[in-house]
């Protein structure tokens, strides 16, 4: 609003706002910052200041990825990936919250099987892959099941501690109203603990795409992980990158999409 | 000096039938890490009148707000009788922020009707009520965060009355505001109370309040808590909360409590 008060000089307004001034440019500066490391990377390559093979320059692998962009060739592996990492997720997600929910509500549930997930938590998703390709197959089930287990306890942890903090007052409120214990359990005890679930929804999104490249990696013939994988295999250098690019953007906007989700439905929390 | 002091049992004359009659309430709490037993309510016995308001004042840790909670049935007692004779439970209105941040403000005043299935029609016309008689209309659509503390004290008032209970339980609900604030909603109060003819038990720690509000006032001792007097409060209604600061009984009955307070021995 530029409803300046009349008592203030030009020189008194134009130091009141130079803060603010700075803090714009230093937002746009932001933005630029990573291009200037991509232009690094990109004159080193050009003036064979670090090795090409390992290092193709930024325009080179734009290149492949332009071509495979062309050809769909990226599309079919962007596609399986998704897939297998969409499905996992809603797997391993709604179970999560649904026992995070009744444990976080619930003390004797929570003394009688907390334990159990305590003691099933640690274990590295990775290193039961080999046993779940035992069990579910080489086939996407495989994929689908390692995802799920991983965003489970994610989920399950994140939804129980907020539940857990959710202040006393809040159930003391539903109670006075009448509440049954289903109704605290639906309009208090969810609402109060979405702000966590949407953290452990961001942090399970994230190893999500950490699990499936491995998963891919090992036993997959499609998919970015394994596209990752066999382009090493052929020392095709730079369709490599193209594949760690794709991967780490496929997760980034996963998190920007979740954010977006999370600012409609958490619209009271601070972000 | 019309300031008339009861015997703290529920005088005999008591006309109509009381609406809450508490009698030798008792609750401790224990800890079991430490081993140790606090008895924060030792033998609490009072009643209150249909339609009386009564405020319960006393020191921080008195275990007034635990008679409260005792009340609504937040909290078990040791032991003693609660009787409440009313066709629905109490409201209450709670101390901090009670207000669901998730809600809108008239989602949180609807929030005890949409519990029972009240159909949306109704719902719609006692929270348009509501907003009107805690001056909240401009603000139906708005989100507790947005609200300052005066507001979402309203919200907490208005949601306590939006079901039409017999009787109101307020657990210091103007304590963390600031006074011009709570001087405006003690009037607000009062003017509520007069048209809607409830039942009010009010907890407080400023005697100030207690005796701008009340029709008799109970005062409780340090921990273990328990009752040392009642008063009677002798002014008129309506009242004007501003006004009334310019009769003496005002002050002298101010002095009388604190009097109480500083030396519960003596009563």
């Amino acid at each position: 609003m530029s409803a300046a008060p009349v008592t203030l000089t030009e020189d008194e307004l134009r130091r009141l706002k130079a803060p603010a001034r700075r803090e714009r440019l230093f937002r746009i500066a932001s933005y630029f910052s990573p291009l200037l490391l991509l232009l690094l990377w990109e004159l080193s390559s050009q003036f064979n200041l670090i090795d090409r093979r390992f290092f193709p320059a930024p325009s080179a692998i734009a290149g492949t990825a332009w071509r495979m962009t062309v050809s769909l060739e990226l599309f079919q592996h962007i596609g399986a990936t998704l897939r297998r990492v969409g499905i996992g997720y809603v797997m391993g997600a709604v179970p999560g919250i649904v026992m995070g929910l009744i444990l976080g509500l619930s003390r004797p549930a929570r003394r009688v099987l907390g334990p159990i997930f305590a003691a099933l938590y640690p274990v590295p998703k990775i290193a039961i892959l080999p046993l779940i390709l035992l069990i579910f197959g080489v086939g996407d089930a495989s994929k689908f099941v390692v995802i799920a287990i991983g965003v489970f306890f994610l989920m399950f942890y994140n939804t129980m501690g907020g539940v857990m903090q959710t202040p006393q007052i809040y159930m003391d409120v539903a109670r006075n109203a009448g509440a049954t214990r289903f109704q605290t359990f639906r309009r208090i005890a969810f609402p109060a603990a979405l702000p966590s679930i949407f953290t452990g929804l961001k942090l399970a999104a994230g190893s999500s795409y950490i699990i499936i490249a491995a998963a891919e990696f090992l036993g997959a013939r499609s998919g970015v992980g394994f596209f990752i994988w066999a382009s090493w295999q052929t020392f095709a250098v730079s369709r490599m990158f193209v594949g760690i690019v794709v991967i780490s953007v496929m997760g980034y906007l996963t998190i920007l999409a979740l954010e977006a989700l999370e600012r409609r439905f958490v619209p009271w929390a601070k972000h | 000096m019309a300031t008339v002091q009861e015997a703290v049992r529920p005088a005999a004359t008591q006309q109509a039938q009381p609406a809450i009659e508490v009698s030798h309430l008792t609750k401790a709490f224990y800890d079991s890490e430490g081993d140790r037993v606090t008895v924060a309510v030792s033998d609490v016995s009072f009643s209150v009148a249909r339609g009386e308001f009564v405020c319960i004042v006393g020191p921080s840790g008195c275990g007034k707000t635990t008679v409260l909670r005792i009340l609504a049935g937040l909290e078990e007692k040791l032991s003693g009788t609660v009787k409440l004779h009313s066709a629905t439970p109490p409201a209450m209105v709670f101390q901090e922020a009670s207000v669901l941040p998730w809600l809108t403000v008239c989602e949180n005043i609807a929030f005890p009707l949409s519990l029972k299935g009240v159909s949306r029609a109704r719902q719609d016309a006692r929270v348009r009520d509501m907003l009107a008689l805690t001056g909240l209309t401009e603000f139906a659509t708005a989100r507790p965060h947005q609200l300052s503390g005066g507001m979402k004290q309203r919200v907490s008032v208005a949601r306590a009355l939006v079901d039409d209970r017999e009787i109101l339980l307020m657990d210091e609900p103007f304590g963390a505001l600031d006074e011009q604030t709570r001087l405006v909603l003690q009037q607000e109060l009062l003017r509520i109370w007069e048209t809607t003819g409830k039942t009010v038990v009010f907890i407080t720690h400023s005697v100030d309040e207690a005796l701008t509000l009340a029709d008799r006032v109970l005062v409780m001792s340090p921990r273990p808590g328990t009752l040392i007097s009642s008063l009677t409060v002798p002014f008129e209604r309506p009242r004007d909360v501003v006004e009334m600061r310019r009769d003496k009984r005002f002050w002298d009955m101010t002095y009388e409590v604190w009097r109480l307070l500083a030396s519960p021995a003596r009563a």
